[in-house]
């Protein structure tokens, strides 16, 4: 192999062995194959929430509340006859807008302050769903959410929906690759890094972090957007505090601010617990001290046991994201 | 007119005055040396100038313009550049990339630096800038990695990239071996003949007074002498500030 070839080959594979692995369900059992759709969920998710927190540094406990956006985006919608596609632009578009409200905090306060007041606007999210009757149906929520259909062609199979939610992955995961490879993505971990020195080498830190927290939220919009027509049926329930706590768990469980993180870490939430029903009632008990496990000895999340089995004592030789080959030219 | 114009600066924490009243002028090609006993405000001046500090009073002007109280980014992007004190880098960073978001911003839309994929030669004279202060061989290290002495370098390098009309360094040679201070010093005055504008806080008295051509004291964040090195070597008033009466 020519060395020319090399970086080619080494940046299709991943994608050629995602691609497989994305179909690789479709030959699963009913709810192995709902397992693996939760999944791709999650990961839509989590790459939103990796984007906010992992690579600019900004925590953010409210990404239940902005899935909750995409999710009654496409249900209310629906119930008026809108497309699926419509519902969920609706739903990432507020979400985008709310990530810039709820940006606007992460300007003045830092850390676990910000932690503070995303938790309150998911909780708040979470009353007006609950009491917004009239809109959300209230505790009963939305049922008969239809899945999206083509003309004559449907996807109401969960095989078809299943191909249908890969086909969003692919678009989420490639967006977010594009942005975190452009200036953007460079500017998003100079903040994270050093927050002083990049505002004094001109970084927007206004600028910068609400499209951090928009852009996250808008992923987390598509998230949801895609989980409502899966399960057919929402409720406030799944909005809660709960629920952002289980995605900031897959993104640093998974790996910080790495591209790979978010599919490591929604991988681990949906399957592990399902290797440990066998355990019955320790299940929880077992997960538990496998988080708190992971945090003690890889800090770095499941991408750092890459690292090491790479033999990469220096975990940071390798920027989080490889520039793509032939982009930046190096003279 | 002169390029950067500091009126009446006055800096207050709380009650306390860190700068009070300081006044200076930095002309196109000057190479001005800020000293002065620790604490006596030099790093206070700076923070005020650009932007990482809002002033409690007076002026900052550059250009003509009016700066003061601008925020550190666009005081940036105005084209006054500044290393700190202690180092300030993107630790997982690598070297090449701490350089090219150096000069990312100075330029351009905020959409156009998401859709726009050429850097417009930004790599190239990161590049170049790496040779020419010896770290080029270190473009893919993590900064963390560096040694202190080459971290030094990039922060210097860093702050070039945009091209800046005045540069600001705030100890640029402190804890810098001798053969490095050498060097720098060599790159400043170089970089100078070439028109290059620098403001240096330093506490190496031999290099200030063979660096500077004009220096300002400050003294318990008062402007107290200013003048060549041996108008100011000579001043009573800056003997007294450095060791008492």
């Amino acid at each position: 192999m020519t060395d020319a070839a090399r970086p080619r080959l080494r940046r299709f594979l991943p994608v050629g062995v995602l691609v497989l692995l994305a179909l690789l369900p479709l030959g699963f059992e009913q709810y192995k194959l709902y397992v693996a759709s939760l999944t791709l969920v999650y990961l839509v998710m989590a790459i939103g929430l990796n984007l906010t927190l992992g690579y600019a540094g900004q925590i953010s406990l409210a990404h239940g509340a902005f899935m909750a956006f995409g999710s009654y985006g496409v249900a209310i919608l629906g119930q008026r006859g809108w497309p699926v596609e419509v519902g969920l632009a609706v739903g990432a578009i507020v979400a985008f807008a709310c990530g810039i409200l709820v940006g606007f905090p992460a300007l003045k306060v830092k850390h676990h302050f910000l932690a503070m007041v995303t938790l309150g606007f998911n909780i708040m999210v979470f009353l007006v769903l609950r009491n917004w009757e009239s809109l959300t149906g209230g505790s009963f929520g939305i049922s008969g959410i239809a899945r999206p259909r083509w003309g004559l062609f449907s996807f109401g199979s969960d095989r078809a929906y299943y191909v249908y939610m890969v086909g969003w992955a692919t678009l989420v995961v490639g967006s977010a690759y594009w942005i975190l490879t452009s200036r953007w993505g460079r500017a998003f971990r100079a903040i994270r890094e050093n927050e002083m020195r990049a505002e004094a080498l001109g970084v927007s830190l206004r600028n910068y972090k609400l499209m951090a927290f928009a852009i996250g939220a808008a992923y987390a919009g598509i998230g949801g957007a895609l989980f409502a027509p899966l399960l057919g049926y929402i409720d406030p329930g799944a909005y809660t505090l709960d629920r952002s706590i289980q995605f900031l768990m897959m993104v640093v469980m998974g790996g910080l601010g790495r591209f790979a993180g978010p599919f490591l870490g929604a991988i681990l939430v949906t399957v592990l617990p399902e290797v440990l029903r066998a355990s019955e009632g320790l299940y929880l008990v077992i997960y538990a001290l496998a988080v708190i496990l992971m945090m003690l000895f890889m800090p770095k999340g499941l991408v750092g046991i890459w690292d090491w089995a790479a033999g990469r004592r220096d975990a940071g030789a390798q920027p989080p994201v490889p520039a793509p080959p032939g982009r930046l030219r190096t003279g | 007119m002169a390029l950067l114009e500091v009126r009446d600066l006055t800096k207050h924490f709380f009650r306390l005055p860190a700068l009070s009243a300081v006044s200076l002028s930095v002309e196109h090609g000057d190479l001005l040396g800020v000293i002065g006993p620790n604490g006596s405000g030099k790093t206070t001046l700076f923070n005020c100038v650009t932007g990482v500090l809002s002033p409690s009073a007076g002026q900052v002007r550059f250009k003509g313009e009016n700066i003061t109280g601008l925020s550190a980014d666009l005081v940036h992007r105005r084209g006054i550049a500044r290393t700190f004190q202690l180092i300030q880098l993107f630790p997982e960073m690598s070297v090449l990339e701490n350089m090219l978001l150096a000069a990312q911003e100075r330029e351009g839309t905020l959409l156009g630096r998401l859709f726009r994929r050429e850097d417009g030669g930004a790599a190239d004279r990161a590049m170049e800038l790496l040779e020419y202060l010896g770290i080029a061989g270190l473009r893919d290290t993590f900064a963390s990695n560096l040694s202190y002495g080459q971290q030094k370098l990039l922060d210097f390098g860093m702050a070039l990239m945009s091209r800046p009309e005045v540069i600001l360094l705030d100890e640029p040679l402190a804890g810098v071996n001798p053969t490095m201070i050498k060097s720098l010093v060599g790159h400043i005055q170089a970089l100078n003949a070439e028109g290059h504008t620098f403001v240096v806080i330093e506490h190496n008295m031999e290099v200030v007074m063979s660096l500077c051509r004009r220096i300002v004291v400050l003294s318990q964040g008062e402007r107290i002498a200013e003048g060549t090195p041996a108008e100011v070597a000579d001043n009573p008033l800056v003997l007294d500030a450095y060791f008492g009466r």
